[in-house]
């Protein structure tokens, strides 16, 4: 399995070559920013249902740092590289409006880069290194446009982000002390031989905090509504969609589930973040009439189900979190871009200005359509389905409260989002829309493609998951037997 | 315990970060917390009289693990010193840029971004 | 007169490329002495900040331009890679220390340790025309009052337009 570091060496590669050559030629940093995210989904593609460790400069996991692709990081892997491949096609118009291209595309692999590493490593200080980097990228990239929004959100962003790393850091820190070791694995299995103390319980508060802030759970999520929105729309989608997740998301169910093993204390904690992210942030978003930041709030309550669901810690409940945390970054990445299409044709975001552009751009409306289905939760797409999951996890675990709270936030997001379509893309068009044109083909492009993947996962991902047909495209079974296996995790990656 | 002087110093700058209004005594803020957890990393391998972690022929391991300093922290803090020049590099520019469209360092006059 | 004092000036030029000196010395001994890529590449752009602050910003510009550091900056950044990436086709797997494996040098000397010394001079320059692009871009943007609107300018370092 050598192409495990290639997921880290590609991207950075080719951020550092499109500043040397880009000058000379002009077309030069879409097309390889595009080659470069298409390789990336292909080579995540062919890693699906594989798993091994890698060793950097064949030094053994004990004194060497190790790379680790299992079920887990293999589903994160594709969904980033997904969305990225259409956030790249997306760009090469968007992009025009904005100075620097080579320095977007620049930036852009860097955070793909740091993203790759992250759901790769396998060492607790190696994860914190690609955390920086992409976090550090995409700080620059929110703060990309330079006016006084953009700056105001990206210096917000930058402080916040940098204190959750301290933490982190200082996290990784206690860890070391009363463990002696960074590998991950070798933390696990110190643990389950030694028990909890109260330096590495520090530690834990530490990392839910820090981890926390950075998936912009409920009590840290003050960044990302300004943040998000800011960026221009196909970063937003990066950002909604998959980087709060692998580095939110991923890095505190590696950490909780694989290396301390959870017990009923912090999944309870979980389950509470997740429930009250999810009705807090659906909430706020009822009264926002930027579109965008509309977007934002949501997926402050969409990430709330993610862990809502994972925090479960029945298979089931795994099963509707990571099911719903794949869908989510297909429909909240194809709504920003929605959103960014029509900032592009019509320069505003405010629903109350816009009206009736369905006639006007058809894919633009159709796609959101979808996308907005998808997320409200209506039968058959595929956000009713990890919805559906988690509620049934809910209830079947014993936990009604939390699945009340799950009905309630689902019924508000779609009177949410009726709003969106009503202000938006029905009603009666305005007179200054009239020479309104649908976006360039190539920015619709990858909008049809993503709502085609929101239809297919719906219709298709879940029978294929129960049936075993096509075994070898089922990528949602590995990554839930991967956290239900808990600290084996440790034996496994020793073993190898 | 010495490494309550490192949460101390944390405190300071969290301190700083949460309740000065002027964006550099921010910046400060996290840069004192940045260097807070150095200071940590680096006492967590100290070791009083400790030797340089070069292993030469003839020693036995086990007393020379118990004599060396451990350097692995030492590798952490390098790393995440530089990591800290980029990202306060960054912020200082973020910083110029935000006098530059503001004209004021305060924090409480940059409310764009509402609700 | 452009830069600081005569004394500032006579020093500057004296000691100038001691630091350089110094700092490609701290780059090449890396893996024998303390130091490495990082401080020497650190050591190397302060020699051409010095340069900054006694002269004025064209005299270090003439040496390294804007757009030669940004290519060194690159390059630095993909020599690492590559040696990085030679290690798989060379030994068979990502960063492994291919030289030292097929043809180890004599300990202690300055060629041994096979591929570290040449990371090193990648870190090097990449850190090195990094940071002086930093420097160089955080000096010279000066914000000044244009009418009633600010505006970014760039001046020399005595704050003339």
């Amino acid at each position: 399995m050598n192409m495990i570091p290639l997921f880290v060496a590609v991207p950075l590669a080719g951020a550092f070559i499109i500043p040397m050559l880009s000058r000379k030629f002009k077309w030069f940093p879409d097309v390889l920013g595009n080659l470069v995210t298409l390789a990336l989904v292909i080579m995540s593609f062919a890693v699906i249902g594989k798993s091994g460790v890698y060793s950097m400069g064949a030094w053994k996991a004990p004194i060497g740092i190790v790379m680790v692709l299992d079920g887990l990081s293999v589903l994160l892997l594709v969904s980033i590289n997904v969305i990225a491949f259409a956030s790249t096609l997306y760009s090469i118009k968007y992009m025009e409006q904005y100075t620097s291209k080579l320095r977007y595309y620049s930036l852009f692999l860097l955070m793909l880069a740091g993203m790759n590493g992250v759901v790769l490593s396998g060492d607790m200080f190696n994860l914190f290194v690609f955390l920086e980097i992409a976090s550090v990228a995409s700080y620059a990239l929110v703060g990309f446009g330079c006016e006084h929004e953009e700056l105001e959100a990206s210096f917000k962003y930058l402080v916040l982000g940098t204190v959750a790393s301290t933490f982190i850091l200082l996290g990784i820190g206690m860890t070391y002390g009363s463990i002696g070791s960074l590998n991950m694995a070798q933390i696990s299995e110190q643990i389950s031989q030694n028990g909890m103390n109260n330096a590495l319980l520090f530690a834990i508060a530490l990392f839910i905090m820090g981890f926390g802030l950075k998936a912009a759970l409920v009590p840290f999520h003050a960044w990302l509504p300004d943040a998000h929105p800011s960026a221009p729309a196909p970063i937003s989608s990066m950002l909604s969609g998959v980087l709060i997740k692998a580095l939110g998301i991923y890095t505190l169910v590696r950490f909780l589930f694989n290396v301390v093993g959870v017990d009923e204390r912090l999944l309870m904690i979980l389950m509470v973040l997740g429930a009250l992210s999810m009705v807090i942030g659906v909430m706020l978003a009822f009264g926002q009439w930027d579109f965008k930041r509309l977007l934002a709030y949501h997926s402050i309550s969409q990430v709330g189900y993610i862990i809502l669901g994972i925090g479960l810690g029945t298979p089931l409940g795994i099963l509707g979190g990571l099911f719903h945390l794949i869908n989510h970054s297909a429909f909240k990445s194809l709504l920003f871009l929605n959103a960014g299409a029509v900032e592009y044709s019509t320069g505003t975001r405010d629903l109350q200005e816009l009206g009736g552009i369905r006639e006007k751009m058809p894919v633009t409306a159709n796609t959101s359509l979808v996308a907005s289905m998808s997320i409200a939760g209506i039968p058959p797409f595929n956000g009713f389905w990890s919805k559906l999951i988690i509620i049934i996890a809910c209830v079947q675990a014993g936990r009604p409260v939390f699945a009340a709270l799950a009905v309630f936030a689902s019924i508000l997001t779609l009177a949410s989002f009726l709003k969106v379509q009503k202000y938006v893309f029905f009603e009666k068009l305005k007179e200054k829309w009239n020479d309104l044109r649908e976006v360039p083909a190539l920015m619709s492009l990858p909008m049809v493609l993503l709502a085609l993947l929101c239809i297919v996962m719906g219709v298709l991902l879940l029978p294929i998951g129960n049936t075993g047909v096509l075994e070898n495209i089922n990528i949602l079974e590995p990554a839930v037997k991967v956290i239900m296996d808990g600290t084996d995790y440790a034996s496994k990656i020793l073993g190898m | 315990m010495i490494y309550i002087l490192c949460l101390i110093f944390f405190m300071v700058g969290l301190y700083g970060v949460l309740v000065k209004k002027n964006i550099i005594k921010i910046v400060l803020g996290l840069i004192i917390m940045e260097y807070a957890v150095n200071l940590f990393l680096i006492m967590l391998g100290y070791r009083e009289g400790g030797v340089a972690p070069i292993i030469s022929e003839g020693d036995s391991i086990t007393e020379f693990i118990k004599h060396s300093v451990d350097p692995l922290p030492q590798a952490l803090v390098l790393t995440s010193i530089v990591i800290g020049l980029g990202v306060i590099a960054l912020m200082v520019a973020i910083c110029i840029r935000l006098y530059e469209k503001y004209g004021t360092f305060d924090i409480t006059e940059m409310r764009r971004l509402k609700g | 007169m452009v830069g600081m004092t005569l004394i500032v000036k006579t020093v500057a030029r004296w000691v100038k490329s001691f630091i350089f000196l110094y700092g490609i010395y701290i780059t090449l001994y890396g893996h024998l002495t303390p130091g490495g890529g990082f401080a020497g590449g650190v050591i190397v752009a302060c020699s051409f900040i010095l340069l900054i602050l006694a002269f004025g910003k064209e005299k270090a510009l003439k040496r390294i331009s804007k757009a030669l550091a940004s290519e060194l900056d690159s390059i630095g950044a993909l020599m690492f890679l590559i040696i990085a990436l030679l290690g798989i086709f060379a030994g068979g797997t990502f960063f492994i220390n291919f030289i030292q494996k097929n043809a180890p040098g004599q300990d202690f000397h300055l060629l041994s340790a096979g591929t570290i010394i040449l990371s090193n001079i990648a870190i090097a320059v990449k850190v090195g025309s990094s940071l002086f692009m930093v420097f160089v871009i955080l000096a010279v943007l000066r914000v000044v009052k244009k009418g009633d609107k600010l505006e970014m300018i760039q001046t020399n370092m005595r704050g003339e337009e």
